[in-house]
């Protein structure tokens, strides 16, 4: 009894986490972007979306390697979206709140109808490598090999991402533009040009997370739409423009869910609202968030 | 500058502002075929005037206002399905007072708060509100819908009929009572106190307006509103559906009121018909084109056309007028 219960608990902080991390790398590049130019970008959800169809097709019909597939994810997103930067975001930065959310809300609908006519509207099948698809033996128990990839690669991944926020210059140059960017311009920053490269990056690591987690989070034109509120979840929770609030938002909601489903399937995801509400409104500003 | 409805123009009646009324008659007697498409624009134009008062005017962005909408539906639905309650007036004034309430609470709550904090409350709150009408499936019906509405004849004298008469004139004598309300509140110094609370929150605080008092009122109005149009949508088709609650109806309403032209009432008016007319005819023979389109659309919109469609025709007439 006390065993099962042991388990069970493992197996919901295990999937708990391979989760959070999928959604922290998708987010953390919102939380930033968002931090620096103040755009209320409802849209990033496409590019999450954007990666998964890109890894999928990269499998089934080219028969790309994984890590290949996984690293197309990456850069083709990260390509398309400064594009994207230069064609239409451009228009909106500064503009009213309203103007923002109409104009990521009108991307979101675009990508769904265009998701929809390349792809249809069936859920994605992935097809994994098989070294993926074992089962993984630690300490007497089972862990699915897929997720202990996503967790140590994402693990890996937000090592080089923190240590270069944090070490590099580019990093001192994003902080500082993110807590100051009228400040960060007069001292010679070019703000416009970090935030390109930043805003690459950013939808880039989106990319290669809605990749990385095509098998969690199932990779359908409604992707954008239904995600939506888990992504801005965990950064107004986390915190706008925080590195670390958002990762520790992610987590949280990640083992939340996993957790609600696993034992409380009859109230959804009840519990995440409430959880929430309840940390906005005794932080309205996030766990470690720099502004509203 | 735009031409502000409000406060320091002149409050009486034009007679173009009858014309949306003269044609809702028309249309009851000449098209009788589509009162059952007409009933549902009906509610959505009060649905929209709803978001257009908090949005418009008070300048508050929501991406939870269908969770009124969705409440007020649902509270229509269980009273009649569940307790017997069948008196429309009745149910009407219960979703009322039911959305006020929930308006006013959330309300205490989201107006604290600004920006991304503010959007993820309004979305978390109707994220909620559908969660529970989705999982509480012996009340709300859950996916299935709420099945076994009954609703009695408007004043015991008019019955609801399949050919939707009396729902479509039902509609059009709430969305009437209420026009005149909100117009009146628009010309009213309060309305002109939102307006500036919109334009400069601290400015308006400074000169010693209660900013959050302002807010709250209006924001509970709105939700009542919302939750009359929501109790309309019941009494219309007898049934509840989950697709009245949670996040798709708050940004399929928003994008209405955007097409239409925010902030000037009769965007309100403008965006639902034209939205719903061409969702009528073409989102189900193409729907992964409607989608297309209504994003074109509203990119167009955000980007050039910042008025939205009202906004287009008073540039087109502004241009009309410039002596050459």
């Amino acid at each position: 009894m006390m065993d099962e219960f042991l388990s069970s608990i493992i197996s919901v902080l295990f999937y708990g986490v391979a989760y959070g991390m999928v959604l922290y790398v998708i987010s953390v590049g919102l939380s930033i972007t968002m931090g620096m130019m103040g755009v209320a970008n409802l849209a990033h959800g496409v590019f999450a979306m954007s990666g998964g169809y890109i890894l999928v097709t990269a499998l089934a019909k080219f028969h790309i390697p994984f890590p290949l597939a996984l690293a197309l994810a990456f850069f083709i997103v990260a390509f398309a979206s400064v594009f994207l930067d230069r064609l239409l975001y451009k228009h909106i930065y500064g503009s009213p709140e309203l103007e923002q959310v109409l104009f990521s809300i009108a991307l979101i609908f675009i990508a769904i109808a265009i998701a929809r006519i390349v792809f249809g509207t069936l859920q994605q099948p992935v097809l994994l490598p098989d070294y993926l698809k074992d089962q993984f033996t630690f300490l007497g128990r089972d862990f699915p090999a897929y997720r202990v990839f996503i967790i140590i690669f994402s693990s890996l991944l937000i090592g080089v991402l923190w240590f270069g926020v944090e070490n590099t210059k580019w990093g001192a140059m994003v902080r500082a533009t993110v807590d100051h960017r009228e400040m960060a311009q007069s001292i010679g920053i070019n703000t416009k040009l970090l935030f390109s490269v930043t805003f690459a990056v950013g939808s880039g690591l989106a990319g290669l997370g809605g990749a990385l987690g095509a098998e969690i989070i199932a990779i359908q034109p409604t992707y954008p739409l239904e995600q939506l509120v888990f992504f801005l979840i965990v950064v107004s929770v986390g915190g706008l423009g925080s590195l670390k609030g958002p990762f520790i938002a992610a987590l949280l909601i990640g083992v939340l869910d996993t957790a609600c489903k696993y034992w409380l399937p009859e109230f959804g995801a009840f519990f995440i609202y409430i959880v929430t509400i309840g940390i906005l409104l005794w932080r309205p500003m996030g766990l470690l968030g720099k502004r509203a | 500058m735009t031409k502000f409805i409000g406060f320091q123009s002149d409050s009486r009646i034009r007679k173009t502002e009858l014309l949306p009324w003269i044609f809702a008659v028309v249309v009851f007697f000449v098209l009788p075929e589509y009162l059952s498409l007409g009933a549902q624009i009906l509610t959505f134009i009060l649905f929209a005037l709803s978001l257009d008062l908090i949005t418009g005017y008070a300048g508050v962005v929501t991406l939870g206002h269908a969770a009124f909408f969705g409440v007020g539906a649902y509270t229509c639905g269980i009273l009649s399905a569940k307790l017997g309650i069948t008196d429309p007036i009745l149910l009407i004034i219960c979703s009322a007072i039911a959305c006020a309430l929930l308006g006013f609470f959330t309300g205490l709550v989201i107006l604290r708060t600004q920006k991304l904090t503010q959007l993820m409350l309004t979305l978390a709150i109707a994220a909620l509100c559908y969660e529970v009408a989705n999982k509480a499936t012996l009340i709300t019906g859950g996916a299935d819908g709420l099945t076994g509405v009954i609703i009695g004849p408007v004043l015991g004298l008019f019955k609801f009929d399949f050919l939707n008469k009396t729902a479509y004139l039902w509609c059009l004598v709430i969305l009437f009572i209420f026009w005149v309300v909100i117009r009146r509140i628009i010309y009213s110094p309060f309305g002109i106190t939102l307006a500036g609370i919109k334009e400069n929150k601290q400015r308006m605080q400074a000169i010693g307006v209660p900013v959050m008092s302002y807010l709250l009122k209006a924001y509970t109005l709105a939700a009542m509103v919302a939750g009359i149009a929501g109790a309309l949508i019941t009494q219309t088709n007898q049934f509840v559906g989950l697709n009245v609650i949670g996040f798709e109806p708050s940004g399929e309403i928003l994008v209405m009121l955007i097409l239409g032209g925010v902030g000037r009432m009769y965007g309100a008016f403008v965006g639902p018909f034209l939205f719903l007319i061409a969702q009528d005819y073409l989102a189900k023979k193409f729907p992964e084109y409607w989608n297309l389109g209504i994003g074109l659309m509203l990119l167009m919109v955000v980007l050039y056309a910042k008025g939205g469609i009202l906004g287009l025709f008073d540039k087109l007439f502004a241009k009309s007028e410039e002596p050459k």
